[in-house]
């Protein structure tokens, strides 16, 4: 699963990638994040900006104010040393989902699909803490790690050239949430009322790389009241550490 | 101060800066000026600090009445500008009267023209710029292009801004047929010898699929090893992406932060403005270049805008 050593991937004259292997794992995801925090705490000169992603961080840098030769000795340094550093205790957000009729419309096909009825599939979409594994495609968009393979459903053949923003869908072997409206070929199954990515927040997404998620079953009526209080920016998001090993608890 | 009253927006004229940054973690694109050189320089020109935002305007001029005497400078592409019924010159600083109106009579050479006025356009930042995105609707106006109506604000200008035209040797040709430097990677190990051979000598045409986004070009199919699919990573300015059909993508200011397709190679920093003012139709050739000969012709580059800097503050 790792390389034997990081690779350093050209990226043009401003940016390298470096990779930790070629596959999707929580071990990977941490390798990258470690190096993240890393860079990101001790500030090295030059870097412009860091995007972490699935096995690797792309460093954007300006090469006039540090040499690529020094970067890349500094990054392995610091690759090195984190490689045991502690991450910081990931949190699992709550997201509250309207499961089904108009609020999730793929919700009878991904049933029939898998063999199952509607309520197994929303009983298993709920039933696991997802990994954030990064950020893309859309500003706030949440690449989640961790879905069942039992109710894993392949792309609309045609997609919708509208999608409400909170959509929460699936797609092959992956689940996610629209941040806002966009076209798209997920298979909807509900939908959620909280705002993922809002441009005059700091930091703008409410989901955050490292971190989990956890979706919540809520009727139409939740939804109707905590999409009221979101507009209000009264709703408090449910966030909570996620247990460490030994606790009770099972992420 | 209001500054510009629009009376015609033009197809798809933004506001831009040199792009927002540090929001990529986030899923939120660079955007920003496609032609930075252009932008720097138009505000340099006007006494600016080259960063600030200013109009980019794409192939087919809006028209903008003044609301304030001041000074403006056009660049990049010409688009025939016209200052009421007279042609107004191009990479210089020009006076313009309030009640003026500037125009755009038809593309000539380039595809995007940039508009810089004395003080900066006046924008609320989001995320630290005022670069436009149009499609998750951040920055500019409204997250939008300009409309007929529309009012834009300028900042505080300089004092003592005078006329004066850009040294012609630092005014880019634009050519319908370019080449653009490339550094190979970061995923050239998943494509042939083949491949890489017909990347590197073959003429690629620039398709009508051709925005901000990036530029999907027409030419030889570029042959990958095995599949074109990669675990999903980022993605840098000027990356030369090859989906399973085999042509080329490469993407620009406003391109999805992550991908999931390889990417044979990525464009030098000082030749996307060439690309940048490219058109659907115009032809492009891709060569090989190291990262140690990219940042030498970074360096020259930086040193001229440095060189413009420092003169246009002497002239004070």
């Amino acid at each position: 699963m790792f390389y034997e050593r990081p690779r350093f991937l050209a990226g043009g004259d401003k940016a390298f990638f470096i990779e930790f292997g070629n596959a999707i794992t929580p071990e990977l995801s941490r390798r990258v994040r470690r190096l993240l925090l890393a860079v990101q705490n001790v500030r090295v000169p030059g870097v412009i900006e860091t995007v972490p992603t699935y096995r690797s961080l792309l460093i954007h840098y300006d090469p006039l104010e540090i040499s690529p030769t020094e970067l890349r000795d500094r990054l392995e340094t610091l690759e090195q040393n984190a490689e045991d550093s502690e991450l910081p205790r990931p949190t699992v957000t709550e997201v509250p989902t309207v499961y089904g009729n108009e609020y999730g419309p793929d919700l009878e096909f991904v049933a029939k699909h898998n063999g199952l009825s509607p309520e197994e599939v929303v009983r298993i979409h709920t039933g696991t803490a997802y990994l954030i594994y990064m950020l893309g495609f859309i500003p706030g968009f949440a690449y989640l790690g961790g879905m069942s393979s039992r109710i894993a459903t392949p792309r609309l053949g045609t997609p919708r050239s509208r999608i409400p923003g909170g959509s929460v869908g699936i797609a092959g072997n992956q689940t996610g949430i629209y941040p806002a409206e966009s076209p798209g070929g997920w298979q909807l199954i509900g939908r959620t009322p909280i705002e993922l990515f809002h441009p005059h927040k700091e930091p703008p997404a409410l989901l955050q790389t490292g971190n989990h998620v956890i979706f919540v079953r809520i009727t139409p009526q939740e939804f109707t009241r905590i999409k009221e209080e979101v507009q209000q920016g009264t709703y408090r998001m449910k966030e909570t550490p996620v247990a460490r090993k030994g606790e009770s608890g099972n992420i | 101060m209001e500054i510009f009253e629009v009376i015609q927006p033009g197809p798809l004229t933004t506001v831009q800066d040199l792009g927002r940054y540090g929001y990529q973690q986030y899923g939120v694109p660079v955007s920003g000026a496609m032609d930075n050189y252009a932008l720097r320089v138009a505000n340099l020109l006007v006494g600016n600090n080259e960063g600030e935002a200013g109009l980019e305007i794409t192939l087919l001029g809006p028209q903008l009445r003044l609301l304030e005497d001041t000074v403006v400078a056009i660049t990049g592409a010409d688009l025939s500008p016209m200052l009421n019924n007279n042609p107004l010159p191009m990479w210089a600083a020009v006076m313009v009267g309030c009640g003026a109106t500037i125009s755009f009579h038809w593309p000539k050479k380039g595809c995007r023209s940039y508009l810089a006025v004395a003080g900066g356009i006046d924008i609320p930042k989001v995320m630290g710029s005022s670069s436009t995105y149009v499609k998750s609707h951040i920055g500019g106006v409204e997250g939008r292009p300009l409309r007929a109506g529309d009012c834009l604000k300028s900042g505080k200008a300089r004092p003592g801004i005078l006329e004066r035209k850009l040294a012609p040797q630092y005014v880019p040709e634009y050519r319908d047929q370019s080449e653009v430097r490339v550094i190979l990677g970061p995923q050239d190990d998943y494509f042939t010898e083949k491949g890489i051979r017909d990347f590197l000598h073959s003429e690629y045409t620039i398709s009508t699929e051709a925005d901000r986004v990036g530029y999907r070009l027409q030419g030889p199919r570029i042959e990958h090893k095995g599949g074109a699919d990669i675990i999903s990573d980022g993605i840098p300015l000027g990356a030369v992406q090859v989906p399973g059909d085999g042509l080329p993508i490469v993407l620009m200011a406003d391109r999805q932060t992550t991908g999931g397709y390889a990417k044979i190679a990525t464009v030098i920093t000082v030749d996307v403005p060439k690309l940048a003012q490219a058109k659907p139709g115009d032809k492009v050739r891709f060569l090989q270049t190291t990262e140690e000969k990219a940042h030498q012709a970074l360096r020259e580059c930086e040193q001229t805008i440095y060189a413009l800097e420092h003169c246009i503050q002497q002239n004070h």
